[in-house]
């Protein structure tokens, strides 16, 4: 780019400072790195909740603390269901590339029953903590945990609605370039969920049993 | 710099050049049994209490959950320097030193200003 600019102001007798000749942007091009930068944006809000539950985690207000309320084997569950929803994503991803649609959509529907299962056990967890009367407005460690635990239960979430909605895609109008660029970007979406994860069962389940 | 390739390879399109990289069902499979390593042991240590010493245990959990993470951002998000041009690896690099001084930086400060805070009465000494 600073090879035109220089070459263009030797020969007119202003300078352009823009490029002049205009490369083409085939459509999606830039979709992978723009999707990736969303995720690490994500990313940053994920960190700034974390960081909240940090401070927050140890006021417990003389209310339940997490040795009272967490059930580790139920968290291992839980895990384990996101982690296999995770490699059946994999999964899928080969079969799209060798294009096998219905391969790809077993893949895909496997996915989201594990992620269904992992919104269950959240649920069920969550509605057995409120039914003990551990409620967001318990105290500061909850209304924090709840936070964290449940902006990743609502990605989650939107993660689900987004699968279907592209298993729909697939089916209509087949593995074409534009599904599989946003199955792709589905799938960064997916595995980045887990990352998430594996902070929340370290810090807030595993950690908080240690404390 | 990269400029030099990138006016190189400028007029064959974006696509040669690193879009999102791809990962072999070898790669999915090694990721998937590293990250079942990597989450067993941390909650076999804590439910089962196997070491005595809880900053010990913990310790050891934070080490496993960092390998973890970037054994997904490896094998599961095909991480690497070449993809985009690597400015996947930047934004991520970034976004890591955002993380890393927020999160650091709220636990340091909310610690010692617990610390510094005047003694509350202990309730349990009370009569």
């Amino acid at each position: 780019m600073s090879v035109a600019t220089t070459q263009i102001s030797v020969q007119g007798s202003e300078p352009i400072f823009h490029v002049i000749d205009e490369h083409d942007h085939p459509e999606g091009a830039s979709t992978m790195l723009g999707f990736w930068i969303y995720l690490m944006s994500d990313c940053l809000i994920f960190a700034m909740l974390f960081a909240t539950y940090g401070v927050l985690g140890g006021n417990y207000a003389a209310g339940p603390a997490p040795k009272d309320l967490f059930d580790l084997k139920l968290v291992a569950l839980n895990t384990t269901m996101l982690l296999l929803s995770s490699i059946t994503y994999g999964f899928a991803m080969l079969t799209m590339e060798k294009s096998k649609i219905g391969q790809t959509q077993l893949w895909l529907a496997i996915t989201g029953l594990f992620g269904l299962a992992f919104l269950g056990i959240e649920l069920t967890e969550f509605a057995h903590m409120i039914h003990e009367g551990a409620t967001p407005q318990r105290s500061a460690f909850l209304s924090s945990f709840f936070t964290l635990v449940g902006t990743h239960g609502l990605h989650v979430t939107f993660g689900l609605v987004w699968l279907v909605t592209l298993m729909v895609q697939t089916a209509r109008f087949g593995l074409t370039t534009a599904n599989r660029r946003r199955l792709m970007c589905l799938s960064m979406f997916w595995h980045f969920l887990d990352v998430v994860w594996i902070g929340v069962f370290t810090f807030v389940y595993l950690l908080g049993m240690l404390r | 710099m990269t400029t030099d390739s990138h006016a190189l390879h400028s007029d064959a399109g974006h696509d040669d050049h690193g879009g999102a990289a791809h990962g072999s069902l070898k790669s999915y499979l090694i990721g998937f049994g590293l990250s079942v390593i990597l989450t067993a042991v941390p909650f076999w240590l804590v439910m089962t209490g196997t070491i005595a010493d809880k900053a010990v245990t913990a310790l050891i959990v934070l080490v496993l959950a960092a390998v973890q993470i970037v054994v997904h951002m490896v094998y599961f998000l095909h991480m690497n320097t070449r993809s985009e041009n690597g400015w996947t690896m930047m934004a991520m690099i970034f976004t890591v030193v955002m993380v890393v001084i927020a999160l650091t930086g709220s636990l340091w400060v909310m610690h010692h200003l617990n610390i510094n805070m005047m003694p509350m009465h202990d309730m349990n000494q009370m009569p």
